[in-house]
């Protein structure tokens, strides 16, 4: 065997593994349901959750939950995005405001802020508005720091070069600062996207009216299993695509950056 | 003797001096509007929660409520730690084992756990046990990414040259691995605490019988935002006083290693 058919063999090999695994596990699943008696009010039988998740996207009754969701992503993603670049741009400005908000905003960042929730709620009620607001601030948080990072630090010879060769501030800013910075600000994007996520969902599961967190914990206290497992498969999906995308996007952007 | 004026200015050229006077500030601002524009239903002025802070204390059930909470963070970061160390040796020291569950292990990463919370609480029951175990399920995963990272980053060389002076497996394990994968150990180890913290803290919110869950839920059903924000300030406090002892754990133990 040459060494570049062994390195072609071992990608195939690992696939094989991962399969096995998923498969050994599924089996499992099944033969715990129907030969061990697991009560089905704990773990409900594979393909009955298999057939409802069939139905759930069969029907189509998914959908207002999920446009519930999205929304709310969409309006605290919209909002952390704006606010998180503008107001770390402003400050990576001057190194005297990076010295005093830098620390600011970390410390806060490394609270869990989802401790706010009962206030957010309070505030905003239990409709979407209290899920935006606090997707919105969590998610800020990165996003914010990764933009001073990522204009703050630009290496001050690439700045002077430019400067030294009659850059304006438009040039300065179009062809130095923001091709430096851009990379790192699509990191906080995809950070605070996935924390958006995480608490949009986490609100909606301990406080809603609405939204696919609110659905599983629905059909939890209705002790409606398969049904909850399927839309458990369903959102863990959803979550999986949109992290891919997102990271795709972000992998996209710093190519053309 | 320098005008009040000048000295003032001097003083807000340090940046930790206008870090203060932001916080300051904020305060102020939010003491304002709760004290003349905002129903006292829904804010407390900052004063009236920090001169009320003992009456959460004094609350039937808070300081075991804070016990408990306590309790499960602990737990649950020692037990994210064993599991992450154990999984991460497990997976990381075999190269076909990184291979092929590394993709798993990150995917499983990247979902958001907390659809699966009502599950925990269905297994684990409503007490400490089901908080414990969703703390695990967030905190295991940064340590045993970060093991395998310092497993995979020690410099093929260190390796070569161990083994070309003789060095068993073990001693390799002992003398050149582990050393490397302290710093990595310990980021993982504030990243796990993180993850315990987000964990416990949104298992208590949703359903709690004697946590700070249980008492967040009925200051806010009982309009008493005196308290309600006393207790989140002492958890919040709580939270950045272990952030900073494990931070600190970080520093302390990399600072021999320097690239």
């Amino acid at each position: 065997m040459t060494p570049s058919e062994r390195k072609r063999e071992k990608p195939l090999a690992s696939r094989a593994v991962q399969i096995t695994f998923l498969v050994v596990l599924i089996v499992l699943w099944y033969l715990a349901t129907t030969r061990w008696k697991v009560s089905p009010l704990l773990l409900p039988n594979p393909v009955l959750v298999a057939s409802d998740f069939w139905t759930i996207l069969r029907t189509g009754e998914f959908i207002g939950d999920l446009r519930v969701t999205l929304t709310e992503l969409a309006i605290a993603f919209a909002i952390s995005a704006t606010s998180g670049v503008i107001v770390g741009y402003v400050i990576s400005r001057s190194q005297y405001r990076i010295r005093v908000f830098e620390p600011l905003f970390s410390a806060i960042y490394s609270v869990p802020i989802i401790l706010f929730l009962p206030l957010y709620v309070l505030f905003f009620g239990l409709g979407p508005a209290s899920k935006i607001a606090l997707g919105a601030t969590i998610s800020f948080f990165p996003i914010a720091l990764n933009t001073i990072a990522g204009f703050g630090y630009v290496d001050k010879v690439l700045v002077t070069a430019a400067r030294s060769m009659g850059a304006s501030d438009v040039q300065l800013f179009r062809y130095v600062l923001l091709p430096a910075a851009f990379p790192i600000i699509l990191t906080g994007m995809r950070m605070g996207f996935t924390v958006a996520l995480l608490s949009i969902i986490g609100s909606e599961t301990i406080a809603s009216l609405a939204g696919l967190g609110h659905r599983i914990v629905h059909l939890a206290e209705g002790m409606e299993m398969a049904p909850m497992f399927a839309y458990i498969v369903f959102v863990v999906a959803i979550a999986a695509i949109l992290n891919t995308l997102v990271s795709a996007l972000e992998a996209r952007g710093r190519r053309h950056g | 003797m320098t005008p009040p004026a000048t000295r003032l200015r001097l003083a807000l050229r340090r940046p930790w001096v206008a870090r203060i006077g932001v916080i300051v500030l904020l305060l102020l601002l939010w003491e304002i509007a709760a004290r003349w524009w905002i129903d006292p239903m829904f804010l407390a002025p900052p004063s009236r929660v920090f001169m009320s802070l003992s009456t959460v204390f004094e609350t039937r059930g808070v300081p075991a409520a804070l016990r408990i909470t306590f309790f499960e963070l602990a737990v649950a970061f020692v037990l994210s730690v064993v599991i992450g160390l154990v999984l991460g040796f497990a997976i990381g020291l075999q190269p076909f084992a990184r291979k092929s569950f590394m993709p798993i292990v990150l995917l499983l990463y990247g979902t958001p756990q907390v659809t699966i919370l009502p599950l925990f609480i269905l297994y684990f029951g409503i007490g400490p046990a089901s908080k414990i175990a969703f703390g695990v399920s967030h905190g295991f995963f940064p340590i045993l990414m970060m093991v395998v990272a310092g497993v995979q980053n020690v410099k093929p060389i260190l390796l070569t040259s161990a083994r070309s002076m003789g060095a068993s497996r073990w001693q390799v394990l002992r003398y050149v691995i582990f050393p490397h994968m302290i710093p990595s150990f310990f980021t993982g180890m504030r990243l796990a605490m993180t993850g315990v913290l987000l964990g416990v803290l949104l298992a208590e919110l949703y359903v709690s019988t004697a946590g700070i869950g249980y008492f967040t839920t009925l200051f806010t059903q009982n309009f008493d935002p005196t308290r309600l924000l006393g207790l989140i300030a002492v958890l919040a406090a709580m939270a950045i006083v272990l952030n900073e002892i494990v931070r600190s754990a970080e520093v302390y133990f990399g600072r021999w290693h320097t690239d």
